[in-house]
C-alpha cells in the first residue's frame, strides 16, 4: 500500500472521469494495479479512490478516480464531487492537470454530453475511447482521427477489459498535454449568448473567476433548474439580481431557459458524430435485447431473479459456513494454545475473552462479507444489477424507495453488515440512509441461535393445520416481522425524518458484458479489507470494554455464574430489571442483554453462564441450557422465571433491538460519523422495547 | 402524429420529442442531459414485469424510468 499520497505535491495529479457504466473503474484498475488508496472526501460520505500510475521511464503520477457522472451539473453529492474538483472549488484536492475522459464509444452521443463540459472548463483532456470492441461488434466504425480533430483532443481507443490500447493511453498521459486548441463550438442563440457573455464578464470582475469557471458558473446560474436562492451565499446580491432579471428576459422571448443549453450541446454532439461515425449500428437487436426478453420476462424474470437470489442466499447463509466453522476452530485453538502457553490470570483473561473474542467477531464475518461482495460484483460487472432494480422498483417504490434498495435489504437476512456495505449502489443520500437504518430490522444470521434456543425449550412442536409445525411457524414468523418491521420504518423515515420524494428512477440499463474477474475480485477484496481496517478496531475496543465489565470486580472462589452475577455487567443486569419488568425479563435476561451487546449469539453463552453450564456452545450444553430454563423460578412468587411467552417476547426484542456491535462500527464507517449509528440503536432499542412491551400485554390478556 | 405522454406509448411504438414539461426541476434536467431533448427519436423497448418502470430506447442506449417521469416527456407519436 501506499503511504500519505496527499504530501507529495511534486508528482502530477491525473483525474479520470466518465459516465457510470462506461468502465471507468476497470480502466482506473488497469493503469494503476494494485497501487491504490481509498478515503472519504472530507465532510460527504462519497468515497474517493486515489492510485498512482507508474510511467515507462520510472516517473509516477497520481491518479484520482472521480465519482462517475453523466454531467457536471448535476445535484447527487457524488457528483458534486467530481465537478467540484474539476472547477477547481475545493481546497482539499489540487485541479487536476490532466482529465483522462472514458467514452463509452458503443453509447457515443450520451458520453460526450460529458466530454463537452470538461472541454469548456479549458483543462488538458485525453480522451479513452473504451469498449471500442463492442462498438465494432455492433458495426458502429468511428473514425478516430475525424473525431479527434473535430473535439481538438488527443483519442486513444482501449477495450479496458481486455487490457488493449493501455500502454498507448500511458504513453499520452505521460506526453505533456495541452488543453484543447478549439474554441468552444456548440452555439447558443444570440439572446443567450448575449446574457451569457454578458454575466461572464460581471463573475470575472466581481468574483474575480477564471474565465471558463466563470463561463460555466453563468451557464448554470442562467439556466440551471435550482432556484437562485441556492447560489445565494456564493455570489454578490446585485449579480442575484441581475441574473433574476436575465431569467425573465429569456422568459419574455419565450426560450425554455432550462433545456436550450442542453439542447445547443447535443445539437453540436449530434454534428461531430455524424462527421465521425463512418458506420452506424447494424442491427438494433443486440445480444443484450435477445438476454434481456428472456431475463426481464413477466414470468421468467422473476423466476431466474428469485434463483439467482437463492443462490446468493445460500451462499451467504450455508457456503459461508464452512469457512466461519473453520475460522472459529483457529480461534478456540489459538485459545487454548494460550491458555497452556500463559499462566492464568488477567492477562491471559484479557487476551481470550477480551482481545481474541473481539477479533473473532469481526473476522468470523469476513466469508459472508466475501460472497456477498463477489456475487454483487458479477451482478454489477456483468450489467445484471440494473435489471434486478427494473424488475424490484415497483415493489420498493410502495414504501418510498429505489429499485436498488433490494439486494442490501435481502443480503440483510444473512448480515446486516454487508447488507449496510451493499447500500453503496444507491445515489441518493436519503435513500440510502432509510435504507441503512432499516437493513439491521431484517433477521440476520446471529440471531438464529436465540430463535432457536427459545423455540426449542418453549415452543410446543404442535402441529397447526395439519401441515405446518407450531415451531416451524414461530420461526417463519419472526423473520416476517423483521421483514415488516424494515419496511414499515423505511416508509415512516421517508415520511418524517429524512423526508423525501420517492427516488427518481432514470437509469441506464447498460449492455449485458462478460464479467472483469479482476475487476470484481479487487472490488471483493477492497470492501473486505475496509471492513476488517474500520470496523475491526471499534469491536475490538468494545469488546474489550465488554470484557472488563463481565470480569470486574473479581470475586474470588467462587462459580462462575456468582462471579458475572457481582461483576459490573451482573450489577447492571440487576440495575436495569426494573426497566425490563414491564416486557416479562427478570435480571438475568438484563445479564444476558448486556452481554450480548456486542453481538446477538453471546446472549446463548451468557445464559449459559448464569446456569453454570460448561458448555453451552456443544449442543448437550444447549440441551441442559433449556432444562435449566425450565426448571428456573421466581424466587418471590415461585412461578417460572421462563415460559412461553417470555420466549415469544425475547425473540420479538431481539428482532427489532440492534444487539451488534459491528453492525454500529459500520454504520459509523458508512455514514462518516456518529451521528446516524446512535440514532440507529436509539430508534431500534425504543422499538424494541414498544413492540415487546405490546407484545407480552396482549400475550397476558389472551393468558398464553 | 398525436401529441401525447411518453408514458401512453406501446412497447415497438415510437415518438419524437416535443419537450419535456416536468414538475420538478431536477427530473427535468436529468432527462434532459441523458439526452431527452427536443426532436429525438425514442421507442419503447419494454415494460417490467409488474408494468412499471419502463425501458426506452434513445440516442443509441436503453434507458428506463418511471411512468411518472415518462408523464412529463411530451412526443410526437410516429410509425416506424
Amino acid at each position: 500500500m501506499i503511504k500519505s499520497l496527499n504530501t507529495e505535491t511534486r508528482l502530477r495529479h491525473i483525474a479520470i472521469i466518465g459516465n457510470p457504466n462506461s468502465g471507468k473503474t476497470t480502466l482506473f484498475n488497469a493503469l494503476t494495479g494494485l497501487r491504490q488508496k481509498v478515503g472519504n472526501y472530507p465532510g460527504v460520505t462519497v468515497e474517493k479512490k486515489e492510485g498512482r500510475i507508474v510511467f515507462d521511464d520510472g516517473s509516477e503520477a497520481v491518479l484520482l478516480d472521480l465519482p462517475g457522472t453523466y454531467s457536471l451539473t448535476a445535484n447527487s453529492p457524488d457528483e458534486k464531487v467530481a465537478t467540484d474538483i474539476l472547477l477547481g472549488r475545493v481546497d482539499y484536492t489540487p485541479l487536476p492537470e490532466l482529465v483522462v475522459c472514458v467514452v463509452d464509444a458503443s453509447n457515443l452521443e450520451r458520453n460526450l454530453y460529458l466530454i463537452s463540459q470538461i472541454i469548456d472548463n479549458h483543462l488538458p483532456v485525453v480522451i479513452a475511447l473504451n469498449m471500442f470492441d463492442v462498438a465494432k461488434r455492433e458495426g458502429l466504425i468511428i473514425d478516430v482521427q475525424k473525431l479527434s480533430a473535430e473535439l481538438g483532443v488527443k483519442i486513444i481507443p482501449t477495450v479496458g477489459s481486455k487490457s488493449v490500447g493501455i500502454e498507448e493511453l500511458k504513453a499520452a498521459i505521460a506526453r505533456h498535454v495541452e488543453p484543447s486548441r478549439k474554441s468552444r463550438q456548440w452555439i447558443l442563440p444570440e439572446p443567450v449568448q448575449r446574457e451569457c457573455d454578458e454575466l461572464k464578464g460581471m463573475l470575472q470582475t466581481m468574483h474575480h473567476l477564471a474565465e471558463p469557471l466563470a463561463f460555466h458558473e453563468a451557464i448554470v446560474l442562467l439556466t440551471s433548474t435550482a432556484a437562485l436562492s441556492e447560489h445565494n451565499d456564493r455570489y454578490a446580491p446585485e449579480l442575484i439580481d441581475h441574473v433574476k432579471k436575465d431569467r425573465l428576459q429569456l422568459e419574455k422571448l419565450g426560450i425554455d431557459r432550462n433545456s436550450i443549453v442542453v439542447e445547443s450541446r447535443y445539437e453540436w454532439i449530434k454534428r461531430v458524430c455524424t462527421s465521425s461515425v463512418v458506420s452506424q449500428r447494424q442491427n438494433t437487436n443486440t445480444t443484450s435485447d435477445k438476454i434481456d426478453r428472456v431475463l426481464t420476462h413477466k414470468i421468467w424474470g422473476f423466476v431466474i431473479f428469485i434463483g439467482l437470489m437463492a443462490v446468493m442466499f445460500q451462499a451467504i447463509f450455508s457456503w459461508a459456513n464452512v469457512p466461519m466453522l473453520m475460522i472459529g476452530d483457529a480461534i478456540n485453538w489459538m485459545d487454548s494454545q494460550i491458555m497452556q502457553a500463559m499462566p492464568a490470570g488477567d492477562l491471559r483473561d484479557l487476551l481470550v475473552n477480551g482481545a481474541i473474542a473481539g477479533v473473532g467477531a469481526v473476522v468470523t464475518f469476513l466469508p459472508q462479507i466475501l460472497f456477498l461482495f463477489l456475487f454483487i460484483g458479477f451482478l454489477e460487472d456483468t450489467g445484471y444489477m440494473a435489471r434486478a432494480a427494473f424488475i424490484m422498483d415497483r415493489i420498493m417504490s410502495k414504501v418510498g424507495l429505489h429499485g436498488k434498495s433490494f439486494i442490501p435489504l435481502l443480503s440483510s437476512f444473512a448480515c446486516a453488515i454487508p447488507g449496510i456495505m451493499a447500500t453503496r449502489t444507491i445515489e441518493n443520500r436519503k435513500d440510502r440512509l432509510v435504507t441503512m437504518l432499516v437493513a439491521p430490522l431484517v433477521s440476520c444470521s446471529a440471531r438464529l441461535p436465540v430463535y432457536a434456543l427459545m423455540i426449542a425449550a418453549f415452543i410446543p412442536p404442535k402441529r397447526v393445520l395439519g401441515i405446518f409445525s407450531l415451531p416451524g411457524l414461530t420461526l417463519v414468523s419472526m423473520y416476517l416481522l423483521g421483514l415488516i418491521a424494515a419496511l414499515v420504518m423505511a416508509w415512516f423515515f421517508k415520511k418524517t425524518l429524512l423526508r423525501s420524494e420517492t427516488p427518481v428512477f432514470i437509469m441506464e440499463l447498460p449492455p449485458y458484458k462478460m464479467p472483469s474477474l479482476k475487476s470484481v475480485f479487487l472490488h471483493m477484496w477492497e470492501r473486505s479489507a475496509l471492513f476488517l481496517k474500520r470496523a475491526g478496531t471499534i469491536i475490538l475496543g468494545v469488546s474489550i470494554v465488554l470484557w472488563f465489565l463481565a470480569t470486574y470486580p473479581k470475586t474470588e472462589n467462587v462459580s462462575a455464574s456468582v462471579s458475572l452475577d457481582r461483576s459490573f455487567a451482573g450489577r447492571a443486569g440487576h440495575f436495569i430489571e426494573p426497566a425490563i419488568k414491564p416486557l416479562g425479563f427478570d435480571w438475568k435476561v438484563g445479564i444476558g442483554l448486556i452481554g450480548s451487546i456486542l453481538q446477538r449469539e453471546v446472549f446463548v453463552s451468557t445464559l449459559g453462564t448464569i446456569y453454570n453450564i460448561k458448555d453451552s456452545k456443544q449442543e448437550s450444553g444447549i440441551m441442559s441450557l433449556q432444562e435449566h430454563l425450565h426448571k428456573d423460578t421466581d424466587p418471590a412468587t415461585g412461578l417460572p422465571t421462563f415460559t412461553a411467552l417470555t420466549a415469544i417476547c425475547l425473540m420479538v426484542y431481539y428482532v427489532l433491538a440492534m444487539q451488534c456491535m459491528s453492525t454500529v462500527a459500520v454504520m459509523r464507517r458508512e455514514t462518516n460519523g456518529w451521528k446516524w449509528p446512535i440514532f440507529q440503536v436509539c430508534y431500534m432499542t425504543a422499538l424494541a422495547y414498544v413492540g415487546t412491551f405490546i407484545v407480552y400485554r396482549v400475550g397476558i390478556l389472551l393468558a398464553v | 402524429m398525436a401529441r401525447i405522454t411518453l408514458n401512453t406509448l406501446l412497447p415497438g411504438e415510437h415518438g419524437i420529442i416535443e419537450r419535456v414539461d416536468s414538475a420538478a426541476s431536477s427530473i427535468k434536467q436529468r432527462l434532459l442531459e441523458m439526452g431527452l431533448t427536443k426532436g429525438t427519436d425514442i421507442e419503447i423497448i419494454r415494460f417490467a414485469p409488474m408494468g412499471d418502470p419502463i425501458e426506452i430506447s434513445v440516442r443509441g442506449y436503453r434507458l428506463s424510468l418511471r411512468r411518472v417521469e415518462a408523464e412529463s416527456v411530451i412526443v410526437l407519436k410516429h410509425s416506424s
